[in-house]
């Protein structure tokens, strides 16, 4: 039996369309990362991982100091964030398991998941920077730690829940304590799955820009300390991208290649590392 | 009787327990704790926009949201503009980004190679995966001169002089505007739509899918017969997850749309959305009045993405206790 034309033709322009719907999307990918390798790597030169940031109109100078002050913020973001966001992640799936707190901070952590980020900054602005008076790099890791969390609390819930009971079982037959069951076989089990959550965080938190607006700000100059306002490369690219001088330019094309290497090298090692977990 | 259960039980515990009993409590305790924090931080981010923006919500009143004048010098300050940007833009993200996920999610669930599927699916991840400096970075120096001198000539010249929609498409073509905004938020937002939506087609049970083709559907019918409807809940949750992240995207906005506190009706022209308000000023609000309308701002837009994203979450929570999925 023949199918109407009417209706073949309905059945092949979606089709056509469901096609075309994927290269549009796939479009866009490569435009955005061709455009940020050429102008990138056009850029990219010795100085830039060995100098400070320039002042506008003078030529050279690298990012330096963005640099390490990025390194910063994210390594303390993630040593805070990542140690909560485990132990939000274990009461969910197993101390607070169908309680009526865990179904509710589950619920909360997928909203603060997408929560816009610029108000994390506002949050920390008015908890951190109002009361100890001027900008900080210790504002801006804590922001960035505030949207590392969900992101942990999530990955974590979910590697732990993926955990066969009979494992569980097992421990508290061999007469240990729950917490030890948890440390020593949950974590050992879900380890890979809960460290591939913590590195697609520390991926997010790589890019983030707008949390550290009004928290680390920005320093032109080489500064070590947390306690006072830090370069870090989102802001940089963002200061520099928007100005009108084509060096500052060039080096806000320069810090966006680096940042879009180490987020893509971040998301591809996790899909490895989660394929790997999965074959296991 | 109790007597003795009593005493079993004392007994009963290892040696290990015993000796875990306290720690098992205190383990209990940080989880907990670090749970209480996530809802602590929710509620606080809350009560801090709201206090913070006390000043402006005292002083004027519901003409903050009403009111279209943003005049710094003047200290008077209506958020007319930035709502409405912050609206229009993330109609056109939905706009474009709705039919081309649910394309995205059709082509991976029936159309693609089998092999190809896992590698088109984590490319358009990706998409989320760039960081939005980057979108804004590229649609500043490459896609607003590309809207300038492609698209919005060709707007405007056909459809500028339209009698209802003319309106809309009118105005110089400059590449930096509303138009340009919502179609980079568009694909910011579609990869988040499509994976929720190719993982809800994936999970309707075969055998639906197949009695429906057994009764003679093309492949369209069963997409628009049974898929949709089926999957129905969970997929307005994914399109309002993508609105709650359209609405609150600061810093690819924040390079593509202008910056300016000009109400107008037309796409092409540049306005400001909430979040580009707060980005572009607040470092720069030296009075508390000012300073306490962006956080105003801030509270608004918390506000509504918190409504925006609650609706999304119990719409995907709504699919899965109707077909019993745990995942």
């Amino acid at each position: 039996m023949a199918i109407p034309i009417r209706r073949r033709a309905a059945d092949i322009t979606a089709f056509a369309f469901a096609t075309a719907a994927t290269v549009f999307g796939l479009v866009w990918l490569f435009w955005i990362l061709w455009t940020t390798l050429m102008h990138g790597a056009e850029a990219l030169t010795p100085t830039l991982f060995k100098e400070m940031t320039p002042p506008p109109g003078v030529s050279g100078g690298g990012l330096l100091n963005a640099f390490y002050g990025s390194a910063v913020m994210i390594l303390v973001g993630l040593v805070i964030g990542a140690p909560l966001g485990v132990a939000a992640g274990t009461f969910l799936a197993e101390h607070g398991r169908n309680t009526r707190l865990a179904s509710l901070v589950s619920f909360v952590n997928d909203i603060l998941l997408s929560a816009p980020s610029i108000i994390v900054g506002l949050f920390f602005y008015e908890l951190v920077v109002r009361p100890m008076g001027h900008f900080s790099g210790f504002a801006g890791a804590l922001a960035l730690a505030m949207i590392l969390l969900p992101i942990v609390v999530r990955t974590t819930e979910e590697s732990l829940r993926l955990i066969p009971d009979t494992m569980r079982e097992a421990g508290f037959a061999l007469g240990l304590p729950r917490w030890r069951v948890t440390r020593q076989i949950l974590y050992k089990a879900g380890l890979s799955a809960i460290l591939t959550g913590i590195l697609l965080g520390v991926a997010r938190i790589a890019g983030e820009t707008a949390p550290l607006l009004f928290t680390a700000l920005n320093n032109q100059f080489w500064s070590a300390s947390l306690n006072a306002p830090l370069a870090n490369v989102p802001v940089v690219i963002w200061q520099f991208a928007m100005s009108p001088y084509d060096d500052w330019q060039k080096l806000a094309w320069a810090g966006a290649f680096v940042l879009t290497v180490v987020v893509l090298v971040l998301n591809i090692l996790v899909r490895l590392l989660a394929r790997k977990g999965k074959q296991r | 009787m109790n007597a003795t259960l009593a005493r079993e039980s004392e007994v009963a515990p290892s040696p290990l327990q015993k000796s875990g009993a306290g720690a098992d409590k205190l383990f209990q305790l940080i989880t907990a704790g670090a749970a209480w924090l996530v809802l602590v931080l929710l509620v606080g981010i809350a009560l801090s926009m709201a206090w913070g923006g006390r000043l402006a919500f005292q002083t004027f009143g519901w003409h903050f949201i009403t009111g279209k004048d943003w005049d710094v010098g003047a200290s008077k300050f209506g958020a007319l503009v930035p709502i409405y940007g912050t609206l229009v833009t993330s109609a056109i993200a939905l706009i474009i980004a709705v039919p081309v996920s649910i394309g995205i999610a059709l082509f991976l669930t029936d159309i693609a190679p089998r092999w190809s599927r896992a590698p088109i699916a984590i490319a358009i991840e990706l998409l989320a995966a760039i960081p939005s400096i980057i979108y804004g970075m590229w649609g500043l120096f490459l896609f607003a001169p590309f809207m300038a001198t492609h698209i919005e000539p060709w707007l405007s010249e056909h459809l500028g002089n339209k009698p209802v929609i003319g309106a809309l498409f009118s105005g110089p073509p400059i590449g930096i505007g509303m138009l340009t905004a919502g179609i980079v938020l568009g694909i910011m937002v579609l990869p988040f739509i499509a994976s929720v939506a190719r993982e809800v087609f994936n999970a309707v049970p075969a055998p639906l899918r197949e009695s429906a083709v057994a009764l003679g559907s093309t492949r369209w019918e069963v997409l628009r017969n049974v898929t949709l409807p089926y999957t129905r809940s969970a997929v307005i949750g994914a399109i309002f997850l993508g609105l709650g992240r359209a609405l609150g995207e600061t810093m690819a906005v924040t390079f593509v749309l202008g910056n300016a506190h000009d109400l107008s009706a037309s796409l092409l022209m540049p306005s400001n959305s909430i979040a580009a308000a707060i980005a572009n000023e607040f470092t720069e609000a030296d009075t508390d009045l000012y300073r306490s309308s962006l956080i105003a701002l801030g509270f608004l837009l918390f506000v509504v993405t918190f409504i925006v994203l609650t609706i999304a979450k119990l719409m995907l929570l709504r699919m899965n206790r109707q077909y019993g999925r745990t995942s």
